[in-house]
């Protein structure tokens, strides 16, 4: 839920990065921070466990300067993806505007994957919002691992799985590697920032 | 869903905050909403805290041991307070959607900011309780 400053003349809108555990997530925000660097004022802040997993979650606030006289401050956040850790996920989720799904192309997560989404919907309810409504990008992430040989899942399979009813923007992407992790968070920002202008008129 | 508050009301809550707990010596308060947002901050003059990073802390903190509160079978701890050598934070939520949070150091009893800060409760809700954020 963004919040708009008259005073400051300045909106803070609230952006989930949401999946299943190890597909991604944190590694999209840690490129976003290494690639934007100098435009991030402050220390990405992330809080793990010991064997590195997002326990809590990750948050990255990123300027992306003015639109119609107002200061743009997006407040990017990642979600625990594993299955146990579903309280901290709704939490984050609260008064979120728009969310990434970063989805394993990894043809044995297909199953968690799927989970994953019928989970976020769920989560959704919970604060009243729809999936279907909300501003939603979905990224079909670890696409690299095709050229080691590992087993993906193709681009049509997962559109199959994951968004023959939402219809979501997608993209096939490399977290680590930089492919489509830009183009991913530039699309949820401005489909999110165009929700809260139809929001506001 | 966004919301947003008047000029007026953004300029009575920081009056608020810079009469009744900066003045008094307090290095910090902000108000954020529990998403994460900040609402009105206020400083000394001195302190250099990220607090956009402080905020998204402080709402999944104040999640989280709301959640712990549900498990013990409490509502909620409306109150929480961390102690540090030098600066201690301390957390009030106000109505079900804010929540208050004040910065400062050991020159100032925890007692003593309790009874400004549940003054300062009392004045924001007024603002505050004329819309729901969520």
């Amino acid at each position: 839920m963004a919040f708009i400053n008259m005073k400051k003349k300045e909106v803070q809108v609230k952006v989930v990065y949401y999946g299943p555990g190890r597909g991604g997530k944190t590694s999209n925000l840690e490129y976003i921070y290494k690639k934007f660097r100098e435009r991030i004022q402050t220390e990405m802040i992330t809080v793990k466990t010991h064997g590195d997993r997002t326990l809590f979650f990750d948050f990255l606030p990123f300027d992306i300067g003015k639109i119609n006289g107002y200061d743009v401050k997006i407040q990017l956040y990642t979600v625990p993806g594993q299955v146990k850790y579903n309280a901290t996920r709704r939490l984050v989720l609260r008064g979120v505007d728009g969310i990434v799904f970063v989805a394993d192309s990894m043809v044995i997560r297909k199953d968690k994957n799927i989970l994953s989404i019928k989970n976020l919907e769920e989560n959704l309810t919970d604060y009243k919002k729809s999936i279907s409504k909300i501003p939603l990008v979905i990224q079909y992430n670890k696409i690299d691992l095709a050229e080691q040989g590992i087993p993906v899942l193709s681009f049509e399979e997962m559109e199959k799985d994951l968004n023959s009813v939402l219809k979501a923007p997608s993209f096939s992407a490399s977290a680590i590697t930089g492919v489509n992790v830009v183009q991913t968070m530039k699309k949820i920002i401005a489909m999110t920032i165009a929700s809260i202008k139809q929001e506001l008129k | 869903m966004s919301y947003t508050l008047s000029h007026e009301q953004l300029s009575e809550i920081e009056e608020i905050l810079q009469h009744n707990l900066i003045d008094l010596g307090v290095h910090c308060v902000f108000l954020i909403d529990m998403a994460g947002n900040i609402i009105a901050n206020h400083d000394n003059g001195e302190s250099s805290h990220d607090i956009y990073s402080l905020a998204a802390l402080a709402a999944g903190n104040f999640g989280a041991v709301t959640a712990m509160a549900k498990i013990i079978g409490e509502g909620e701890f409306s109150l929480l307070f961390h102690k540090g050598e030098k600066e201690n934070i301390h957390f009030s939520k106000i109505l079900s959607d804010y929540l208050l949070i004040t910065i400062f150091g050991n020159d100032i009893s925890l007692g003593f900011l309790r009874l400004k800060v549940a003054d300062v409760v009392e004045k924001t809700n007024k603002i505050l309780g004329s819309f729901d954020a969520e």
